[in-house]
């Protein structure tokens, strides 16, 4: 009990991390990681609804029916996330202008549902909410090591603070405007799978077909 | 079949069935969707009057923060005090408070711009907004002490390279100097239009003139660096490199909204009425 709750949290930080080795939520992860702060909200907010929605599809797991379960799915991630949308609205509304549409589109990201369709359809409520909070920290670290490239050379910034004077404001450090494009994630995030699979190998895919090897004496 | 048979009562015999029977499937989808919409309204009603103080704080703090006064920290509602709220009728070049019934504090005019009611179609829409409401609220800084106007603040409004941009204006006593400027909403690019932002940018702005002799709009963001020793450098503002969309938007939007079918008539009129003061 207590290993497999363990790890619930500890395998998608690395081992089965949600965006590096499922490469799922990648669109929230190009769009709300040019300041660190954003992308800590952001981290919050998903964590806190795949926790709780993985929690709450799993308690009453036994009443659902197939025919529509992933509707049911949807409306108790959409409410969870209406009220993350509301909470940040009246308690942190700066981060949540910052935001904008991207709180609101925590109900379409696949590691939500995926999480509730796979894991808790499945399992028992606490376990769940584990498994759920697990893979919310998995996207959060990815998220914030994007981030902290993306502000750091995009901005000379971290959390806002200068760390880097850049060269319009007075300082020495040109900064590359890529940055804080969208693109600039999909290389950030990109190299990092690269990393992460040559640290760890098992994560390679077998490739899905091979060049057939013809040899002369083959009738084809 | 033991538990089932013990089960008593509608709901208890509606739970047991089966999942995929429709009875049931009907059931569950109703009283999710009730529960569901029960926790997503209660949120949304009991957190309403903090999101309210918000916004209102925000623009509040905007307003401030374009005329300089504001601190991090501040009690914004006490010092927001020694501001007048007025709504303008913009074609008239009036204060509005005679022929409508509305709150200058709550009017929305990017709102009322998509209303029949209010909204008016631009002819020549140079600040690409489309419709404009028939009235705008204007913010007038006064002395504590003597009730002078101060500064008076316009909202300002125009479309960049992908957004709209939304800001403040304020205007000198003389109504023909900068005090400030600030936006409050847009998208541009981060690192090229929306240097808009920057600081150092924005203090370019202060102490530049409007209006020519004959009351003509003659403010203008250029393309590169203003050269200090032209003769009309007063009027110009150089633009952002890298972001010549967005630097024409910002000029276009000035000139809109300080011409004529902007403040321009109200501004005319302010003048004379401070000067006669």
């Amino acid at each position: 009990m207590a290993s497999q709750a363990k790890k619930n949290i500890v395998d998608p930080l690395i081992d089965n991390n949600p965006i590096t080795l499922q490469v799922l939520g990648i669109c929230s992860a190009l769009a709300v990681t040019t300041n660190m702060t954003a992308a800590l909200i952001m981290s919050i907010a998903l964590t806190t609804v795949t926790a709780f929605s993985g929690a709450i599809i799993s308690s009453i797991r036994a009443h659902i029916p197939s025919s529509i379960r992933i509707i049911v799915q949807m409306t108790i991630i959409a409410s969870l996330v209406i009220i993350v949308d509301q909470v940040l609205k009246a308690y942190a509304y700066e981060a949540s202008k910052q935001l904008s549409v991207f709180v609101g589109l925590i109900i379409t990201n696949c590691i939500v549902l995926g999480r509730a369709e796979a894991y808790a359809m499945k399992n028992p409520p606490v376990m769940s909410f584990l498994d759920g909070l697990g893979n919310g920290l998995g996207y959060s670290l990815i998220l914030m090591a994007v981030a902290f490239f993306r502000e750091l050379f995009g901005a000379g910034k971290l959390f806002g603070q200068t760390i880097i004077p850049v060269a319009n404001e007075g300082g020495w450090y040109v900064p590359n405007g890529l940055m804080l494009l969208p693109p600039s994630a999909f290389f950030i995030i990109g190299l990092m799978i690269w990393a992460i699979r040559s640290w760890k190998p098992q994560q390679v895919e077998a490739p899905d077909y091979q060049i057939h090897q013809v040899h002369r004496t083959e009738v084809l | 079949m033991t538990e089932t048979t013990q089960k008593t009562g509608f709901l208890g015999r509606l739970m047991a069935l089966p999942n995929d029977d429709p009875r049931k499937t009907i059931f569950i989808a109703v009283l999710l969707c009730l529960m569901c919409s029960v926790l997503v309204s209660t949120a949304a009603v009991a957190l309403k009057s903090q999101q309210t103080v918000n916004k209102k704080n925000d623009i509040r703090k905007n307003i401030l923060a374009v005329t300089g006064l504001y601190e991090p920290g501040m009690d914004i509602d006490a010092a927001f005090e020694r501001f007048d709220v007025q709504l303008v009728n913009l074609d008239a070049g009036q204060y509005a408070d005679t022929d409508v019934d509305l709150d200058p504090a709550t009017f929305d005019q990017y709102k009322a711009a998509a209303t029949p009611e209010y909204g008016v179609n631009i002819d020549d829409d140079i600040a690409g907004i489309g419709n404009r409401a028939k009235y705008a609220p204007i913010y007038l800084l006064r002395d504590p002490d003597t009730n002078a106007v101060q500064q008076v603040i316009l909202p300002v409004s125009g479309y960049g390279l992908w957004s709209t941009m939304y800001g403040f204006l304020s205007l000198e006593a003389d109504l023909n100097t900068i005090a400030g400027l600030r936006f409050y909403q847009h998208a541009e690019t981060p690192g090229l239009g929306g240097e808009i932002d920057n600081p150092r940018w924005r203090a370019k702005w202060e102490g530049k003139k409007l209006y020519d002799d004959n009351g003509n709009v003659e403010l203008r963001v250029v393309r590169g660096f203003v050269d200090e020793n032209a003769s009309n450098a007063e009027y110009k503002i150089d633009g952002l490199s890298g972001a010549t969309l967005t630097s024409r938007g910002v000029s276009n939007m000035m000139v809109y909204w300080l011409g004529e079918q902007g403040f321009g008539p109200f501004l005319h009129n302010l003048r004379t009425e401070l000067e006669s003061n």
